[in-house]
């Protein structure tokens, strides 16, 4: 944690390295969301048997 | 402009990396819960979906990891202090105490429904009652309070195979619990050797560990009597029938070099010549269970091709 934000005119700005820090966050949770999507999707189908549609 | 009255000193931004949060999981951990568990999963004997079976291991995993992240947040005290541990994400200041909270209490809640949806309820209840066990019973009430702590805590440790199996099976037997109790009793002495190393760092961060509170000859003692106790335990895979015969072997001579290492350990006492005793027991224990559990793996897929 770092106490760098510097409070402006325009209003909160944060720092580069914050910044970058926050886009790989947000980049990581995006990943397991989408991991999750594919994981309860191939979970389904397993459960009713069934093969994903790529594969025939 | 209005001040609206922000200090600097109140405002944090977080610089924590997708690493960071990945580190409070216990990688290390991780991989020997998903070894284990991967390992009870195939001794069982019944067919395996594999998309199931691996959603299976790695909700146990993720389990396995928030219990780590809930402890990590529990015990963000002592860790600071233990040279082992200060640099850790809360020590060290990159994530905080309440971020690490939620982070292990969804993580909780996510594997143990994956689990139940994925195999059933009742391998998402052991689950569930694992990372109950090693968050509350072992970090919150054992591990500062008793010389025990890591005899009793060992339990959460041994559990995921039994997990696993339940996964896959639905249901109970001997074979996890044979499994269970393999893990529990080498507990002891693979973290007392590893306690009779660092006992420094426990007495400063205050953590009753035996060779703190009952001295190292005691501890020398107790690693004897478990490293004696693990012999016939590890036997007993191939004596009830769901091990082969080298599995029998390995367990046999594995188990006599790691009562021979654990002498030796008793033996010599003070000095590099004790450390190093010591440290041999500790590297070989963990070579053991993993050979075992290995050894259990290669064979029934042998048998399976």
């Amino acid at each position: 944690m770092s106490p760098t934000l510097i409070r402006a005119e325009g209003g909160i700005r944060l720092t580069e390295a914050e910044t970058r820090a926050r886009a790989s966050r947000n980049r990581a949770i995006a990943l397991v969301l989408a991991g999750l999507v594919a994981l309860f999707y191939v979970v389904t189908l397993a459960k009713l048997g069934l093969q994903p549609p790529f594969k025939g | 402009m209005t001040d609206i009255g922000w200090r600097q000193s109140e405002i944090r931004v977080s610089l924590a990396e997708p690493g960071d949060y990945w580190r409070l999981l216990k990688p290390r951990v991780m991989s020997l819960v998903v070894f284990t568990a991967f390992v009870g999963m195939i001794v069982a004997p019944v067919h395996v979906d594999p998309v199931l079976g691996l959603v299976s291991l790695l909700a146990i995993a993720v389990g396995a990891g928030a219990s780590g992240a809930l402890n990590q947040w529990w015990d963000a005290d002592i860790d600071a202090i233990m040279t082992r541990t200060r640099g850790r994400p809360i020590p060290a200041g990159r994530v905080t105490g309440e971020e690490t909270l939620t982070y292990g209490l969804t993580l909780s809640a996510f594997s143990v429904m994956t689990l139940g949806l994925a195999a059933n309820w009742l391998a998402a209840g052991l689950l569930a009652f694992t990372i109950f066990f090693y968050v509350v019973v072992y970090s919150m009430v054992l591990k500062r309070r008793t010389a025990q702590n890591i005899v009793i805590g060992g339990a959460a440790g041994a559990l995921p195979p039994v997990v696993a199996w339940a996964a896959v099976t639905g249901s109970l037997d001997w074979a996890p619990i044979v499994l269970f109790a393999l893990i529990f009793v080498w507990t002891p002495p693979h973290f007392w050797s590893l306690a009779l190393l660092k006992s420094e760092d426990y007495a400063r961060a205050g953590v009753p560990m035996l060779p703190v509170v009952a001295g190292e000859s005691a501890t020398r003692t107790q690693i004897l009597a478990y490293s004696a106790l693990l012999f016939p335990v590890g036997l007993m895979p191939w004596a009830l029938g769901f091990a082969g015969v080298v599995h029998g072997v390995v367990a046999a001579v594995g188990g006599v070099v790691f009562v021979g290492l654990a002498a030796a350990v008793f033996v010599t006492r003070g000095g590099a010549a004790a450390r190093k005793a010591c440290g041999r027991l500790f590297g070989f224990s963990i070579l053991h269970l993993f050979t075992l559990f290995a050894v259990l793996a290669g064979e029934r897929l042998a048998t399976a091709l």
